[in-house]
């Protein structure tokens, strides 16, 4: 971890430990309060917590240009992204896609470029439907260790992250408490339930978390859509296609909609805020990586829409090549935020049970 | 000198909470209204970007506040603060009219909290603002730009001129071009003036040269001294000032709360001489907390020294620097520029001077007393023995100060000649009025607050 940046919050930290004024606000605060000094550790799991809604930043009567110079939303954001960096497996892939986007869209192309090679490569055994264009072992066999490998690879860096901040042995009411903060995102509603300063200065507006809801639970949609459709083909003996009315496709096309949605509108949203209270460098990665989950979205409702013109085997690499990419790059990019957020609100609920 | 084309009804001087809480009240009651800020836009808000709550009275449980506090026991804690010194026609107005403001502030946008940690003791008598002051100020210039108020930061009135009984006209600076405007009515809320150096060492003496400004460094009197001149009555001892003892380290303005120390009953308290001056165990805070700023005002240079050992140093608020820590007490002077011999000798006088510790309770009076002792330490008394010892150094921190403009209940001001038919005033600039010395938390957000409305109200009456 870079110490500088580490410092540098601690420095914040005490004088938010002397001031208390925003402890109203988010989980931030009683996590700060409930320390006199702020190991490596602390600062982490804190940087974690932080979800970067900016009302202590417009509510700070020491920002700059006072001498203070507190600006506590980017301080934790680059802890955070440095926190993601040193903590992520392999090492070295993890310094790439949080500050480079051309990493990422390359990334990007090389999906398609592999799918479409696996499609003439490979191609069908038979199957019917999108296993005419590429047969379902080959999707499978493409597919589980994309899927898997990532896992793994967060699995590792979660683990790390446990050990730097301390993390104690895990209840299920620990998980519980994080899950319902989570779901509704508590904290990007401001102590008092109006939202984050975001895209207008001090005004309070639940766009952001409105826009980040849509994302969430629309790519949780099109996750429950393949996990239903797994268990449909392995379990029932269903074989896609999936007609409309079916579970697969009602995930898969209220999800891509939320998703292709949320991410449009969370570049526009993006592009109105300050860009300084945040992490300037990580602006990049983070722009392309949101483009990327949107089109993952996009380009699924387009196959759907056109599944059964001419172009659909062209369609189906690019979106599986965007899946593809999407998933290779999970640990690596702005979707691992999900995963340490997760695991700082189980750490949090820890704390505030006293453990 | 540039005029400005637009017609205001009236013009507000200042931007704190009270110039905000009057362009509210004229606009919402149809006044076309100008706010004249001096400070620019990141320090807009006087001393009010600096608070943390308001003291409200209330019948039973209101917003964040438990229980009630009654008007009489309002009173009674400011009676015991100014030790009388206070109106108490324009006390009671002001204790009386908290109690509707409270929802008033929440419908133009304010949000409280519940009370701070290290706060329990404000619970039911201070609603504290969700995210301090500046949030309360951020919240009210969004809610004066949507009843169309213009706001000029940077803005610098330099005179308001009397004739007779009214204000004829304001001249300010505005983006380097002088201005003049001729509103049929004018509000002065821009404050007192500490941070005019030069004016509070008159006031004071040479010992204000030392002395810290905690709040806005913008609150330099310059409306205040102009109307002064010009005749107008003011009301206030200008040697009374909030003062606080706060870490000595701090800047020279706008430190704000942060630079606060809360140890000094768990301490011993000595001058540069390293001697003792005042029972530190007096009173919990923060009763105890505005009567250190004069202590050591009254001390050679201005400066005390806080000594505390091990065992005490997380009794309190953590506070913004880091206390100087020493093996030992010889090697804390030292840090300190005390005289090592004597401070030694003055703490082992103090610890012999220790009984029965037994009954040591932090957080309320617990009796524990020394015996033979001069000063004595009334609470808490206990040797100062186990290392490290820490030290802070304090120096006295002003808020703001207290002499002012006369108003009466109507906020309107005067001259001897009786009243000025189109000035009003409010808040600080004003709060002598009422508070002839010492403070109570949250004492100038209420006046701030019900002033500002009062004096909103009427000028509104009259220009309309």
């Amino acid at each position: 971890m870079q110490t500088e940046l580490i410092q540098e919050a601690r420095r914040q930290a005490e004088i938010c430990n002397a001031c208390r004024y925003c402890e109203g606000y988010c989980s931030v605060f009683p996590s700060l309060h409930a320390e006199r000094a702020f190991s490596d550790g602390n600062i982490t799991q804190l940087a974690n917590l932080c979800h970067n809604c900016r009302g202590c930043y417009y509510a700070c009567q020491y920002t700059a240009p006072h001498e203070f110079d507190l600006n506590l939303p980017k301080a934790l954001a680059e802890v955070r992204r440095d926190s993601w960096e040193s903590f992520a497996w392999p090492q070295p892939l993890a310094r790439r896609f949080h500050t480079q986007g051309g990493v990422i869209a390359l990334a990007l192309v090389i999906g398609f470029a592999l799918l479409f090679w696996a499609i003439r490569a490979i191609g069908s055994s038979g199957g019917e439907g999108f296993y005419a264009v590429l047969s379902h072992n080959a999707m499978v066999a493409i597919f589980a260790p994309a899927f898997l490998l990532p896992l793994f690879s967060i699995a590792i860096s979660l683990r790390r992250y446990w050990a730097e901040v301390g993390g104690k042995p895990i209840q299920i009411s620990d998980l519980t408490t994080a899950f319902k903060r989570a779901g509704k995102m508590q904290d990007l509603a401001a102590g008092h339930g109006e939202g984050c300063n975001f895209e207008d200065e001090d005004r309070f507006s639940q766009g952001r978390r409105h826009i980040h809801h849509a994302i969430m639970y629309g790519f949780l949609l099109c996750f429950a859509s393949t996990s239903v459709a797994t268990v449909m083909h392995y379990g029932f003996g269903l074989h896609a296609p999936y007609s409309f009315w079916s579970l697969p496709k009602l995930f898969g096309i209220s999800g891509g909609i939320l998703l292709t949605l949320g991410c449009g509108a969370m570049v526009l949203l993006k592009r109105k805020s300050d860009r300084n209270l945040g992490d300037p460098s990580a602006w990049g990665g983070d722009i392309a990586f949101i483009l990327l989950l949107g089109f993952v979205g996009f380009s699924g409702l387009v196959l759907y829409a056109l599944g059964s013109t001419t172009l659909m085997p062209q369609l189906l690499a690019i979106h599986l090549g965007s899946v593809l990419a999407f998933f290779l790059l999970t640990p690596y990019t702005k979707m691992a935020h999900g995963f340490y957020r997760l695991a700082a609100l189980v750490r949090d609920a820890q704390r505030k049970r006293g453990s | 000198m540039a005029t400005q084309t637009e017609a205001y009804d009236i013009a507000v001087i200042g931007g704190g909470n009270a110039a905000l809480c009057a362009a509210m009240t004229a606009a919402e009651a149809g006044a076309r209204v100008l706010i004249l800020e001096t400070a620019p836009k990141p320090y807009r808000g006087g001393n009010s970007r600096h608070t943390r709550n308001f003291r409200c009275m209330h019948h039973g449980p209101l917003g964040p506040l438990v229980d009630a506090y009654s008007e009489d026991e309002y009173l009674s804690d400011l009676l015991k603060v100014t030790y009388g010194k206070t109106d108490e026609h324009l006390a009671r107005l002001a204790i009386r009219t908290s109690e509707e403001c409270l929802p008033w502030m929440e419908e133009r946008g304010v949000r409280f909290q519940p009370s701070l940690s290290g706060t329990l003791s404000l619970a039911r008598t201070n609603a504290f603002f969700m995210g301090g002051g500046k949030s309360l100020v951020n919240a009210y210039y969004r809610t004066v730009a949507g009843l169309g108020v213009d706001a000029l930061y940077e803005a610098a009135v330099t005179h308001l001129e009397l004739n007779g009984d009214q204000i004829e006209w304001v001249d300010y600076t505005y983006e380097g071009q002088s201005h003049r405007i001729t509103p049929k009515a004018v509000i002065v809320a821009s404050g007192g003036f500490q941070a005019d150096t030069d004016w509070l060492t008159r006031a004071w003496g040479e010992p204000a040269k030392n002395f810290l400004i905690r709040g806005t460094p913008y609150n330099r009197g310059v409306v205040l001294a102009d109307l002064l001149d010009q005749g107008v009555e003011s009301v206030g001892d200008p040697t009374q000032c909030h003062a606080v003892a706060i870490d000595g380290r701090a800047p020279k303005f706008d430190g704000g709360i942060v630079t606060r120390l809360d140890c000094v009953p768990f301490s011993i308290v000595v001058n540069k001489n390293a001697e003792r001056f005042y029972d530190e165990g007096e009173d919990v805070w923060p009763k105890r907390y505005a009567i250190w700023g004069r202590l050591v005002a009254a001390q050679a240079d201005q400066v005390g020294f806080v000594i505390i050992d091990a065992k005490s140093l997380n009794l309190f608020m953590p506070s913004v620097f880091p206390p100087l820590k020493a093996d030992t007490l010889e090697e804390l002077a030292a840090k300190m520029s005390l005289p090592a011999d004597k401070l030694t000798a003055t703490v082992a006088e103090f610890n012999a001077a220790c009984g029965d510790t037994s009954g040591f309770h932090p957080t309320e009076l617990d009796g524990v007393a020394t015996s033979g002792l001069t000063p004595p330490k009334t609470n808490w008394a206990r040797p100062i023995t186990e290392p490290p010892f820490y030290g802070y150094s304090l120096r006295t921190g002003v808020t703001f100060t207290y002499l002012g403009l006369k108003v009466d209940d109507t906020a309107q001001c005067s001259t001897p000649n009786g009243k000025i038919k189109n000035l009003w005033a409010a808040g600080e600039t004003m709060a002598g009025s009422i508070l002839g010395q010492g403070y109570l938390a949250g004492f100038g957000m209420t006046i701030g607050t019900v002033f500002g409305r009062i004096a909103g109200r009427e000028a509104a009456t009259y220009a309309n």
